[in-house]
């Protein structure tokens, strides 16, 4: 973990110089940064919040990213998972919360898995980068669920693009009273410790980074590559379609445009910074999200432009890739 | 003659978890061709990285003509006229020979301007000294051997008096291999002065003015090459007699275990690589299969391990139909594969040690039980491999990619044995590997035929084919162009045969 917490520090060093340009004091701004994300039982709850699809997605990501597979589309297997669990959660309005929950979750998992195994299926079928795929798939999602939300999924007033509420017995329950924090974020954590098991326990996991590492090795081991680059490809389009279930589900109740901030752009930040390890994604989708809701109080408290956390984000992110470069080079000069 | 241009003195260098160098003196003569032998992991390729300013040295000092020198930095070294060719080429394949040539030259903006009287220099260079070579045309399309002659050209493009190779000799055929090392005796004669490192005794005493024996990180001796014998350097290099001869040749052959008929192959680009050949190999006995490399052996590999799709024809395996049927039913059959490429097939290189003992196994009991990996029970397997075969590590959790070549090979070997093959392929199994290694590497194949398995030996070194085969299967351009018992005395006519001449054009001439 010694490369992160560098990467966060240099950020944070290069962000306060930015800061002190942009004309503002940075220990002032980090102090309300702070505060903003930890500072009271509802802040953290927010940024637990925020961090809940984090964490999902991340984890999704590190299965496709160990797998060799650049599953750049998280974001568009998020919406594909929002939209197939508020249709779930609006029709199937006669169930109990036991039965409801469940299903409108596996309805988004499974509506992501389809949409990142499309990816999956086209990489493995005619040689398509997952890279270009995986964004035009991302658009075709996003334009999709606008769509939808201003005409077929219209709530019944129809005065706003958005849908109408998903039933009560469809929402998951919260943890932590009177914040907002519900159970999602608890699943978020039982997801990483279960693609953590899977990744680095199980037979499977040890084909899947076999594929990504070395193609020839795998298939030389009797692995089949396509099918696990397939796999890979609709776990991690799962994940993410299940974080996109959890925010209806646990927040929003309803669906309208832009649902996701980017959780699924930030997602791929959050794994490739935990190298790919859901463990290590726990702690920085908590950073991530920290960042996230410390950065909107940082806004409102020291009229700090929200936009300069997005480049301290950008520098974590540098400065993690760089010293992810530096740690290499150590290695491959040690090699004799 | 007896001018020294370096000096080392008491180089240390430690890297987390081994000691590289300890504390090793050295002098090198200007103008000679100086030999640093030892097997791999002993310290001669850390050591002279240190001498090209790739590794800074814990303690110790450098002097380089007379005045002690402190290296940061590849770029320092070479500005004070030391270069190095490594083993594996530091080449960008896209870019031409020129180009690679001034890479990291600055400013690059200058350079580049330059570029037509930079290629006409090269080509002055490399006329001078018969490296033949077309700057302008791009690396990639280039055979290994001439991508070596860029990277020699680089060197003295930057007028080094100090060249370093590491191991230069491992990737090429013999006749690019002697044509090497008359260039560099052409060289030394020049007033350049060479370091070569090697583990091959032969090249030693073909090449070397002097030699430096490395061991476990120390300096074993210096010695002239004109009083030693390859005896000597193999016990002074391992640190005990060793036996240069190999096992004797006493196999009982069975019924016929692998048949080939008609088969044809493919290679990447869809071009015919294997173009109908017809052979059997049969229980006890080792069928060597000789042929410059890039004649179509390694496509047959392939095809015959399921991992490359057979174009026409029939395998026929312990007599079931064998052609594309996936590794993992071969492997049930009993077919064991030792691949060409063990960095990019045989081991996965970040893996543990542990890990890559189960690269077949990886879903098979008891190595996995309800889809989970069973540690406790695979790592008691690695050690009980890594024992058995004498593998040198310090535990089997360390990744195998820290190994030297010669215990990788013994790891991708102890997993491929230990399932008691029926048919073993192996394809280049002493490639790069130190000499104990390659030792214990033959006598494991040998074993393995005396075993009653039927080994297929594919090698470009024909002194392992002479030494371990029972006959020798001659390929050239895709087709077997000769079958000959595996006897030394018959070196020319299989040298002929795979330059590529037929057996029939042998008695025609008779």
């Amino acid at each position: 973990m010694a490369p992160p917490s560098a990467a966060v520090a240099v950020a944070l060093l290069v962000g306060g110089i930015l800061l002190l340009f942009a004309g503002y004091s940075p220990l002032k701004a980090y102090a309300v940064m702070w505060t903003g994300a930890f500072g009271s039982l509802n802040n953290l709850a927010e940024t637990l919040l925020k961090s809940t699809p984090l964490i999902l997605i991340g984890s999704g990501l590190a299965v496709a990213f160990r797998s060799g597979i650049w599953n750049i589309g998280a974001e568009g297997q998020l919406y594909a998972g929002a939209v197939a669990a508020t249709l779930a959660g609006i029709v199937f309005t006669g169930l109990p919360a036991f039965l409801l929950v469940p299903l409108v979750l596996m309805a988004g998992m499974l509506s992501g898995a389809i949409w990142g195994g499309l990816a999956g299926f086209l990489k493995v079928r005619f040689g398509a980068s997952e890279i270009v795929t995986t964004i035009m798939l991302n658009f075709l999602a996003i334009i999709a669920t606008s769509y939808l939300v201003t005409g077929p999924m219209i709530e019944a007033v129809g005065k706003f693009p958005q849908t109408a509420q998903i039933a009560d017995a469809a929402r998951l329950p919260r943890i932590l009273l009177p914040t907002r924090l519900h159970v999602g974020f608890l699943l978020s954590l039982g997801v990483a410790v279960a693609t953590y098991l899977l990744l680095f326990k199980s037979s499977r996991g040890y084909a899947l980074r076999t594929v990504g590492i070395s193609p020839d090795a795998a298939r030389y081991a009797g692995i089949n590559v396509g099918a696990g680059l397939l796999a890979a490809m609709a776990i991690s389009g799962g994940v993410a379609g299940l974080a996109g279930a959890v925010e209806v589900t646990g927040l929003t109740f309803r669906l309208y445009q832009e649902i996701s901030p980017g959780y699924g752009f930030d997602g791929i930040a959050v794994a490739l910074l935990a190298n790919n390890n859901p463990i290590g994604v726990i702690f920085t989708g908590i950073l991530f999200g920290a960042l996230r809701s410390g950065s909107e109080v940082m806004q409102m408290n020291a009229q700090v432009p929200s936009v300069l956390v997005s480049v301290i984000q950008g520098v974590v992110l540098l400065s993690a890739a760089a010293l992810g470069v530096f740690r290499i080079t150590q290695t491959n000069n040690q090699e004799e | 003659m007896s001018e020294t241009i370096l000096k080392l003195d008491k180089i240390v260098k430690t890297f987390p978890g081994t000691v590289a160098n300890r504390g090793i003196s050295l002098e090198i003569r200007k103008g000679e061709i100086h030999c640093l032998l030892g097997e791999n992991g002993a310290g001669k390729t850390v050591l002279m990285s240190i001498v090209y300013g790739l590794h800074q040295a814990d303690s110790g000092h450098i002097f380089y003509q007379g005045e002690p020198i402190d290296l940061r930095s590849p770029k320092d070294a070479i500005k004070r006229g030391i270069g190095m060719v490594h083993q594996h080429f530091m080449l960008v394949p896209n870019l031409t020979v020129a180009e690679n040539i001034i890479l990291g030259q600055y400013p690059p903006w200058k350079v580049l301007r330059r570029m037509d009287q930079v290629e006409r220099r090269i080509e002055k260079l490399s006329q001078k000294f018969g490296l033949k070579i077309d700057p302008k045309a791009p690396v990639h399309r280039l055979s290994v051997g001439e991508q070596q002659r860029v990277e020699i050209l680089k060197a003295l493009y930057h007028g080094v008096d100090l060249l370093i190779l590491d191991e230069p000799t491992a990737v090429l055929t013999p006749q690019e291999s002697s044509g090497l090392l008359r260039f560099l005796k052409e060289m030394a004669g020049h007033g350049l002065t060479v370091i070569f490192i090697t583990h091959k005794l032969d090249e030693v005493m073909q090449v070397s003015d002097r030699v430096t024996v490395l061991r476990d990180g120390r300096k074993v001796e210096t010695v002239d090459t004109s009083e030693a014998n390859p005896r000597i350097l193999a016990k002074l290099m391992v640190g005990r007699e060793v036996f240069l001869e190999q096992p004797s040749k006493k196999g009982t052959q069975g019924e016929e275990v692998l048949s080939v008929r008609d088969l044809s192959v493919d290679d990447e680009r869809r071009l015919p690589a294997v173009k109908g050949v017809t052979f059997s190999v049969r229980s006890g006995e080792i069928v060597g299969i000789a042929g410059v490399s890039g004649n179509g052996q390694s496509e047959l590999a392939l095809a015959l391990a399921g991992l490359s799709p057979t174009a026409e024809g029939e395998i026929e395996f312990c007599g079931e139909v064998a052609h594309n049927i996936s590794p993992r039913k071969l492997s049930r059959l009993g077919f064991a594969h030792v691949p060409e490429d063990r960095h990019k097939m045989g081991i996965v290189l970040p893996f543990t040690v542990a890990e890559n003992c189960i690269l077949h196994d990886f879903d098979n009991h008891p190595y996995a039980r309800n889809g989970f990996l069973q540690s406790k029970t695979i790592t008691a397997h690695a050690n009980d491999l890594a024992q058995r075969y004498d593998v040198r590590l310090s535990g089997v959790e360390q990744r195998i990619g820290e190994l030297s070549g010669g215990n990788q090979q013994k790891i991708v070997m102890a997993r491929e044995l230990h399932r008691r093959p029926r048919l073993l392929l192996v394809n280049e199994p002493t490639r790069g590997i130190d000499i104990g290694a390659t030792e214990f590497v033959r006598r494991q194949i040998a074993a393995q035929r005396d075993a009653g398995a039927a080994v297929l030996l594919i090698s470009s070194d024909l002194e392992e084919l002479f030494a371990l085969s029972d006959r020798l299967l001659i390929f050239f351009e895709g087709r077997i162009v000769g079958e000959t018992p595996a006897r030394k005395e018959l070196i020319e006519e299989i040298g002929l045969m795979m330059a590529g001449k037929s057996m029939e054009s042998f008695s025609a001439e008779k």
